[in-house]
């Protein structure tokens, strides 16, 4: 199965270089970096007070929509490349049908659009 | 075993043992970044199928979009850990009854398979076209009216999305480009003929 790895040869070399790179840097700061930890320097600092609350807190479901309508984007993308590679050999209901789809979506764009989603506050 | 078989045993141990610590782990958040580990040796076994489409799909909007958003609703779900663990044994029954039944569509949709009537991907792609290919040849001629339901779908999502979260402070000033831009010298700019020794 030599074929499938000469295949993959690029990505597997993004992989193991991204993977390479990442781990130099903490490996790095592990080795190079002074470490000597007491109470007051390993203690929650927030601006010279003590921490006022748990990181962990709710947050606006704002962030929620900008994600949403992100997954829903991603997702419109994620047909058009099908249809990119096998637009020569497609025809015209092929090429039509995704036009519609485009059609459909931006009307959810203009109705987000008009509605001011985009916009933050 | 060659080197495939290794690589599958690898993926698919991987996946499930990620599966099991979604579901085992304490931190709902720990959950979610193990699900991205699922999702990317899930992503690997699809590699090994042949089917890359859906790998780098599984990748960019499981990974990249969908995982995102778990986080953001674990984050925002104000979760009393201990509390959850507490209703761990109630919920199971549900949980159980849920997984069965996904079982059960997961036989039938295989003994569905070897059914006529369905354009098997398998059949289109014949010839040595790729597996991207063999899915466009499809989706947009012969599945024409389920890809525009799925266009339809995205819509209805979106739509409930803003309507469901979206809401916008009252009293705010927003920049408004259009009336910015169409604004005229005479409203903008006022002379007065000041007098000498006399203020305005």
């Amino acid at each position: 199965m030599n074929e499938l790895l000469l295949e993959y040869l690029p990505i597997i070399l993004f992989l193991a270089l991204g993977a390479i790179i990442g781990i130099v840097f903490l490996v790095l700061a592990f080795v190079i970096a002074p470490y000597n930890p007491d109470p007051e320097k390993v203690s929650a600092f927030e601006s010279g007070f003590n921490a006022f609350d748990d990181s962990r807190m709710t947050f606006q479901v704002r962030f929620y929509l900008v994600s949403i309508l992100f997954i829903i984007f991603d997702l419109e993308v994620a047909f058009l490349f099908p249809w990119a590679i096998a637009l020569k050999g497609l025809g015209a209901v092929g090429f039509w049908s995704m036009m519609v789809f485009l059609g459909i979506l931006t009307v959810g764009f203009i109705y987000e659009w008009k509605k001011g989603a985009l916009e933050w506050a | 075993m060659s080197f495939v078989a290794i690589a599958f045993y690898v993926f698919a141990s991987i996946a499930i043992a990620g599966g099991l610590l979604v579901i085992s782990s304490r931190n709902p958040v720990h959950s979610v970044l193990f699900l991205i580990l699922t999702f990317f040796s899930t992503a690997g076994l699809f590699v090994l199928l042949g089917a890359e489409f859906l790998a780098m799909l599984l990748v960019v909007v499981y990974v990249g979009a969908v995982a995102v958003l778990f986080l953001f609703v674990v984050m925002m779900l104000d979760v009393d850990f201990v509390e959850m663990r507490q209703g761990m044994m109630q919920n199971l029954p549900a949980g159980a009854t849920v997984g069965v039944i996904l079982l059960f569509e997961l036989l039938l949709a295989f003994g569905a398979r070897s059914a006529e009537g369905a354009k098997s991907l398998e059949e289109i792609a014949v010839g040595q076209v790729s597996n991207t290919r063999a899915l466009g040849n499809l989706i947009y001629d012969d599945y024409f009216l389920m890809f525009q339901t799925a266009g339809m779908i995205l819509l209805v999502a979106m739509i409930g999305a803003i309507v469901l979260t979206l809401y916008h402070r009252p009293g705010i000033k927003r920049q408004n480009i259009a009336a910015q831009v169409a604004r005229t010298r005479d409203e903008a700019v006022e002379l007065v003929d000041v007098k000498p020794g006399q203020g305005i």
